[in-house]
């Protein structure tokens, strides 16, 4: 049986882990290599890293943060931001990720995820939609969560997912950083009947949380989160131990 | 030494990462001589299976691992590179493999029932038979895997992961072993497997 994955999230501004709430505010906290370490031996199945940088120099850091963890970790990582072209496919690919995930890149080029899943296959490509309640609909936001794209969130990972993504990260900008629990509804409401694996975000701020997401979707694939796991507020091994007595499939 | 087979299809950066740190020197080899020089192979692989059989031809190494293998050197396929040591593929067409393991390479989707999700990814228990590269591992260990084929008809499986179906997640006939899941990503097991193979 597959097991629920819990997976932790690292912002990574000028090579070192930040975690913004509801997006804006970042402050340092830690040295990525050392984190993804800590992660990795407290029992996360798999991390993300999110390249939040803009300047080149940013980027160069990144990559070498990357390397340096694929050196030392050996779970799978996903690496996100600032995946605009196939040569940001390929770069990070090669420092060792094993998915990528796209989001604004892939608004902006409607071709990417299909250029990207035909030449790596499916299961390297990640879409990762930030998505908001906006006039009584959901609404897929880019740029980190500041810009309103006016595109349908449900259409948009129903495109997505059909030009070749092999996963869904959904993450509520309503619920993020407020550690009230995931998006329930929202997660129900727009990810139920896709057809590949479902990882839920935003929202994380207690163990029962991650139990109800399970619990009450048995379809989402995966939990992420950032700033409970980087604060030290929920523990990965007493997180995975509470699933476990839940009746809820995890690795231990 | 170590070779693992570079055909250029795949990221080898996490193999070879995660054997330096057993302490095992590996080396990329895109030619039969090299081959021939070393004491065990890793066939590595993630993509079509048809390309990649096509790029084995092409560097020669087709050959090249079917006579190692039958000199007995110890070769691990890993993942695609497991599929590759079949008789044959149905992934995109009918294609011939390496032949070193009987059996073929079929979709997931017609030994698990429908609705669960395909590619079978994430990380499931392994239900293994005693073999030496599972020597340090406990039943129930979890792997992680990524793949929508499977080795069927296989009378050589040692190892299965419950998804809908027993599916294959290992196979082995004598010094030639593959597995379906990445050893390379599969934590403290998955090394625990990859040191195995390299004392085998």
């Amino acid at each position: 049986m597959l097991r629920k994955r819990i997976i932790p999230c690292l912002d990574v501004r000028d090579g070192k882990v930040t975690k913004g709430v509801n997006f804006l505010g970042n402050r340092d906290i830690a040295d990525p290599v050392e984190l993804a370490d800590f992660y990795s031996k407290c029992g996360a199945d798999e991390l993300v890293f999110y390249d939040i940088t803009a300047s080149a120099e940013g980027r160069a850091l990144f990559t070498d943060v990357l390397k340096r963890v694929a050196s030392t970790v050996f779970i799978p990582l996903t690496v996100g931001g600032g995946i605009r072209t196939l040569d940001d496919f390929d770069r990070v690919l090669k420092c060792g990720a094993d998915k990528v995930s796209v989001n604004s890149g892939a608004i902006a080029d409607k071709t990417l995820i299909r250029r990207a899943a035909e030449r790596y296959g499916s299961q390297c490509v990640v879409i990762s939609a930030d998505v908001a309640r906006k006039d009584g609909g959901y609404r897929v936001f880019g740029r980190g969560g500041r810009d309103d794209t006016g595109i349908d969130a449900e259409e948009w990972i129903k495109f997505c997912v059909s030009e070749g993504a092999g996963e869904v990260v959904l993450n509520s900008i309503d619920t993020d950083g407020v550690k009230g629990g995931f998006d329930i509804e929202m997660l129900e409401a727009l990810c139920k009947s896709v057809p590949v694996p479902v990882i839920a975000s935003g929202g994380a701020g207690k163990t029962e949380d991650f139990i109800e997401l399970f619990k009450k979707l048995p379809w989402v694939d995966a939990g992420l989160a950032a700033s409970v796991f980087h604060y030290k507020e929920i523990s990965i091994p007493e997180l995975k131990a509470a699933l476990a007595e839940n009746g809820i499939p995890v690795r231990l | 030494m170590l070779a693992i087979a570079d055909y250029g299809v795949g990221n080898l950066f996490s193999l070879r990462s995660s054997l330096k740190s057993l302490g095992v020197e590996a080396k990329l080899v895109s030619n039969p001589e090299e081959l021939k020089d070393s004491d065990r192979i890793i066939l590595p692989g993630v993509g079509a299976f048809g390309d990649a059989v096509k790029k084995l031809r092409e560097t020669k190494m087709f050959d090249a691992l079917k006579e190692e293998a039958g000199a007995g050197k110890p070769i691990l396929g890993i993942c695609l590179g497991m599929q590759l040591l079949l008789e044959k593929s149905l992934e995109f067409g009918v294609y011939e493999g390496l032949g070193l393991i009987k059996g073929e390479v079929r979709p997931i989707s017609e030994v698990i029932p429908e609705g669960l999700k395909i590619p079978h990814i994430g990380w499931n228990g392994l239900k293994f038979k005693p073999h030496p590269v599972f020597k340090d591992i406990k039943q129930g260990d979890c792997v992680y895997f990524v793949h929508s084929f499977s080795a069927q008809n296989c009378p050589s499986v040692i190892a299965t992961a419950e998804y809908g179906a027993e599916l294959a997640a290992a196979v082995a006939e004598g010094n030639v072993i593959g597995c379906q899941f990445h050893p390379e990503k599969s934590g403290a097991v998955g090394l625990a497997i990859l040191k195995s193979f390299c004392e085998i």
